[in-house]
């Protein structure tokens, strides 16, 4: 179960066996072993397609709804050209969203089904957009810590097997770098020069958006069946741990660089290991998020809901307009 | 509620080569069509030319036949410069 996998069901009970496949279903192991892309009109097992419908798509949600807790200071930016760099992020996140419904549609699923399972709470986006934005150094944080997360996820997705999703991928990454630079900009400006409260201000943001940002990761996935198919079918391309300790070992000199605590007091450098030693991560935590239950989740969906339903009206007149003018067009011709 | 059509989207970047495919978006027309691609697809300057053309107007060869299909290429080496040995005293071969 990886960051965008969040109860989704392979469809498997247990990877499969060369022996137990069927001769198409060897036939498609091979290429992806091979690193040949999966393209939309190649045979693919059923489950490989759900997988990655429910995988992709929950990713296009994260897009979308995670353009709301940044879009809530776009009207309180300290600065016009900070106000203007805001806007560009969030523009770029409905872009995100539209390469990854592309990819997603690609596989046989209408947009329009698409929104209707976020919008009626079936489908899933990534529970760190659950969490409310309290101050502009929120908006720091969630491009250092949540768009760093992030990139450590895509970055090996770009060598996905599923050719449209691992495009869309490449696109992605290339317009995210900004995303963090951008985050990590707000930090340095808060920590570094900067007054007794706006150092505060930095900080309080890094203890309530530190521990939800490892949770971006999913749970251990050492157990999981489906973790291990997903691996096989190259959906999946490093285990949730071993990202999870990647970003780790990448953040915490950032955070030293700002003068900033991480709010673990486990956290230390591990000689042996070679890696930062950390704290105990609460699932309890995570999966009361990811069941509907953390701050915000009632809210934005709502939120998306509103937005469907009262732009509806807009949506039908473009319609309407299109069909007019093709009939006009007709009577001319 | 009438879903949009699917339109696959082609820019031609600053440096005068041909259109290429950057991907898909769905709109009610062709004009519409434009302006989408415009804000999704050029935010960073990557084009000076914009086409939009209906997924359905799109043909493709299949991949099952892709086979057969390509097999005349495949041993007709002779098309690349590399076949032929030339000698070294001779220029401008």
């Amino acid at each position: 179960m990886s960051m965008y996998a969040q109860l989704v069901e392979t469809g498997v009970n247990r990877v499969q066996s060369r022996e137990e496949m069927s001769a198409e279903e060897r036939v498609f192991q091979e290429r992806v072993d091979a690193g040949i892309k999966i393209e939309p009109k190649d045979w693919m097992p059923e489950g490989y397609r759900k997988t990655l419908i429910r995988q992709i798509s929950q990713h296009a949600h994260s897009e979308i709804v995670g353009q709301l807790p940044e879009g809530n200071w776009i009207t309180r930016a300290p600065t016009l050209q900070r106000k203007a760099i805001l806007l560009a992020k969030v523009q770029d996140e409905a872009g995100h969203g539209l390469y990854l419904y592309s990819a997603a549609e690609t596989l046989g699923v209408t947009r329009d089904q698409l929104y209707a399972d976020l919008l009626s709470g079936k489908v899933k986006y990534s529970s760190i957009f659950n969490y409310p934005t309290l101050s502009w150094a929120d908006i720091g944080a969630i491009g250092w810590l949540v768009d760093g997360a992030a990139i450590m996820n895509q970055i090996p997705l770009c060598r996905c097997s599923y050719g449209p999703y691992s495009r869309a991928m490449i696109r992605i990454c290339k317009e995210e770098a900004f995303h963090m630079r951008q985050g990590y900009d707000i930090m340095i400006a808060l920590c570094r020069d900067s007054t007794p409260e706006q150092k505060q201000m930095a900080q309080d943001a890094l203890d309530r958006w530190w521990w939800p940002s490892l949770m971006m990761f999913g749970p251990p996935d050492a157990e999981s069946v489906h973790s291990a198919q997903s691996g096989q079918w190259k959906i999946k391309l490093f285990s949730n741990d071993e990202l999870r300790q990647r970003f780790i070992d990448q953040t915490v000199p950032q955070a030293e660089y700002l003068g900033l605590t991480i709010p673990d007091p486990d956290l230390r450098w591990n000689e042996e290991r070679g890696h930062y030693d950390f704290g105990e991560i609460d699932w309890d935590e995570f999966w009361n998020v990811v069941k509907g239950n953390g701050p915000c989740n009632r809210e934005r969906l709502d939120t998306r809901v509103q937005a469907w339903e009262n732009g509806a009206w807009f949506r039908e007149a473009l319609v309407a307009h299109a069909e007019k003018q093709a009939q006009q067009g007709e009577k001319a011709a | 509620m009438k879903e949009w059509p699917l339109w696959e989207v082609f820019i031609r970047s600053q440096h005068g080569l041909a259109h290429k495919h950057v991907g898909s978006l769905h709109a009610p027309d062709a004009a519409m069509a434009i302006n989408n691609a415009r804000d999704v697809y050029t935010r960073r300057n990557e084009g000076v030319s914009i086409w939009v053309v209906k997924a359905s107007d799109i043909v493709a060869s299949s991949p099952s036949d892709k086979e057969p299909l390509f097999e005349p290429a495949n041993n007709k080496v002779y098309r690349h410069p590399t076949f032929f040995p030339m000698p070294d005293e001779v220029k401008h071969l």
